[in-house]
């Protein structure tokens, strides 16, 4: 188990070095760098100045060792257009991201698995098939259409919500917070209802397959034979052995939804981590899109070699050396 | 074609004949599945006939007169067209311009799957056939590739290397050719354990005869029948690069770019520029999801 562990965390590293070599080379290799990294608007004398401080006088693989060492002390550089380091502008944007896709991914857990144990349960009847078609409905909205369309129905014609914004935050541990506060909760439903539909299409589609494969197992058959109770049945005994894989599953969406809510921000001037992104590629701002692509990254790795280390552990067949196919 | 080539490879045709009937049939007599195929006919049709069928070209500026701008569905313009799904903000027949869009959509979605396929199909097969290092190096990419969102690789790659048709393609195929190497990988590694690869080996058959023409075309069928769900992946994928602004330019707008275009004017109500090239791309995915989740049900594909 060690050795496994240890082995997937050098596989780890060598991801993330393998990024910083590929992100360095494509803004400080084809580009120029003193383009991209030197304000315009500076003088000469300044941008002169510029230059020697930043290192870009100096040959590209001492570059690379310098760039690597300031980003492992945290400093992936400062932001033109805020003027703050990039990590502390897009760490400050994380909550709002944070607490947009915890409630979306709440969301889909609270209606997908009822419906999806509706679904498994009775896969022929009408309203099983409605809810399937639904599903590929749910999968083939555009994330930005959807969005436009909930704040045509909901904001426009309706005028029931906010279009735009956080709305009014309270402060948890000096991090604002909009889930607490009436309009922060106005401000947050659409943005949330925008990027769960699709992972409510996700889990109603994996709780109704895992239902209709439990259902005819062993153990419901014993325990229909034995008296046990429907109910007691569909939320013991089947629930329970679905939810390890569904689980699952929400855990490896989370980056995917961490990274889609970048569509959903941008629709909802949401201001959270994407927006930033979009953002900083507008205004070319580099150094915010350098360190946004790092931590990405960071973050990634990081959940795939917790979701492999907690698969290995808990799962005692899954194989702890060699090809993973 | 010599007797010796042709011989092995018609085992598995023969074997595979009664599936593939049984599935065309299958297909036929869903109602819904017939329905998708239906509208993914007219929506080609439409696209292939644009020039011709258009009320305007909306490339034309001459052809546009900014009077018309921002009217609404079915109102009658200056020269005396109806617009019947409503103008832009420069004046543009909206329907014309969906019309010129959806070509701009499938011709990025098609052309980079076409790409991704080549590019993954050929990865697959030669990670399959030689194994060992060359396999690890080349799983590797694959699996780094696959656990990063499209999306985000996308958005960063067209940053950097600007927007424009073969740029969006050029994204879309680096995001995409992972997920068919992995599928066609783990095709070609069952085939390759079967009996007529090792009677094709015994005859002395050059590695690359046996990879060509006997691993790829009893291999290939899961890749193909996946890439039609990703056929709409990529027309989604390109819609919300272009709708973040780094994607297709606005030179010659997909059905994307037409919806990013509408957001504007969306909160003063004027929900036709951006609604119906929406409606227009939804039908697009929908059908071909449709399709392609029937075609995977039906081959009994595990798609990635």
């Amino acid at each position: 188990m060690t050795a496994y562990i240890l082995q997937r965390l050098i596989q780890s590293v060598l991801v993330l070095l393998a990024v910083s070599i590929v992100v360095f080379l494509a803004v400080y290799g084809i580009g120029d760098p003193i383009e991209l990294l030197v304000p315009p608007q500076v003088s000469a004398a300044e941008r002169a100045a510029m230059i020697r401080r930043l290192g870009l006088d100096l040959p590209i693989w001492q570059q690379y060792l310098s760039f690597l060492g300031n980003a492992l002390q945290g400093d992936l550089g400062r932001s033109f257009v805020h003027g703050i380091p990039a990590v502390d502008l897009i760490l400050g944007r994380l909550p709002a991201t944070f607490e947009l896709v915890f409630l979306a991914m709440s969301l889909a857990a609270i209606v997908g698995v009822p419906l999806g144990l509706l679904v498994g349960l009775n896969p022929e009847s009408r309203v099983s098939r409605a809810i399937m078609a639904g599903t590929i409905l749910g999968f083939s909205l555009p994330s930005f259409w959807k969005g436009m369309m909930l704040i045509l129905l909901f904001s426009v014609f309706l005028g029931w919500l906010p279009t735009a914004g956080r709305g009014e935050t309270v402060s948890v541990l000096g991090i604002p917070i909009s889930l607490l506060t009436l309009n922060g909760l106005k401000h947050l439903t659409l943005p949330a209802l925008n990027l769960a539909i699709p992972n409510m299409a996700l889990m109603i589609r994996l709780v109704a397959a895992g239902t209709a494969e439990a259902k005819t197992q062993d153990y419901v058959k014993y325990a229909r034979a034995k008296g046990v109770r429907s109910k007691r049945i569909v939320g013991r005994h089947i629930l329970r052995n679905i939810l390890i894989p569904v689980v699952t599953v929400a855990g490896m969406e989370f980056g995917s939804l961490v990274a889609f809510s970048t569509i959903t921000e941008t629709v909802f001037a949401w201001p959270g981590m994407g927006k930033l992104l979009i953002d900083s590629i507008y205004q070319l701002d580099r150094p915010v899109v350098v360190a946004y692509v790092m931590l990405a990254t960071l973050l990634f790795v990081a959940v795939n070699f917790l979701v492999d280390v907690l698969y290995a552990a808990l799962d005692p067949r899954v194989k702890l050396t060699g090809e993973m196919a | 074609m010599k007797p010796l080539k042709s011989a092995p490879s018609t085992v598995p045709h023969y074997a595979d004949t009664p599936l593939r009937e049984k599935v065309l049939r299958r297909i036929r007599n869903r109602p819904t599945t017939r329905g998708a195929i239906i509208l993914l006919g007219i929506l080609l049709l439409l696209a292939l006939l644009a020039p011709f069928i258009a009320p305007q070209n909306p490339h034309d500026l001459a052809s546009l007169s900014v009077m018309d701008n921002r009217l609404e569905p079915g109102a009658q313009g200056m020269t005396g067209i109806t617009y019947w799904l409503g103008t832009d903000a420069q004046g543009r027949d909206m329907l014309s311009a969906i019309l010129y869009g959806l070509r701009t959509s499938l011709l990025v979605g098609l052309t980079s799957t076409a790409g991704a396929l080549a590019i993954g199909i050929l990865a697959g097969l030669v990670a399959a056939q030689f194994g060992g290092a060359i396999d690890a190096a080349i799983m590797r990419v694959v699996d780094f590739m696959l656990g990063f969102p499209s999306i985000l690789i996308a958005l960063v790659l067209l940053a950097s290397i600007g927007r424009g048709v073969d740029k969006v393609i050029l994204a879309i195929i680096l995001v995409q050719w992972a997920q068919y190497a992995r599928l066609m990988r783990a095709s070609a590694l069952v085939e390759r354990r079967k009996e007529y690869i090792e009677a094709a080996v015994n005859f002395g058959l050059p590695t690359r005869h046996i990879m060509l023409a006997h691993l790829l075309p009893n291999s290939i069928g899961a890749v193909l029948v996946v890439s039609t769900i990703s056929i709409a992946g990529a027309i989604t994928l390109e819609a919300t690069l272009s709708f973040l602004g780094v994607g297709v330019p606005v030179t010659q707008p997909s059905l994307g770019l037409l919806i990013a275009n509408g957001f504007e004017f969306l909160l003063s109500g004027e929900y036709w520029i951006a609604a119906f090239p929406g409606i227009a791309l939804v039908l697009l995915i929908m059908s071909l999801n449709l399709v392609g989740e029937r075609l995977r049900r039906s081959f009994n594909v595990r798609g990635s």
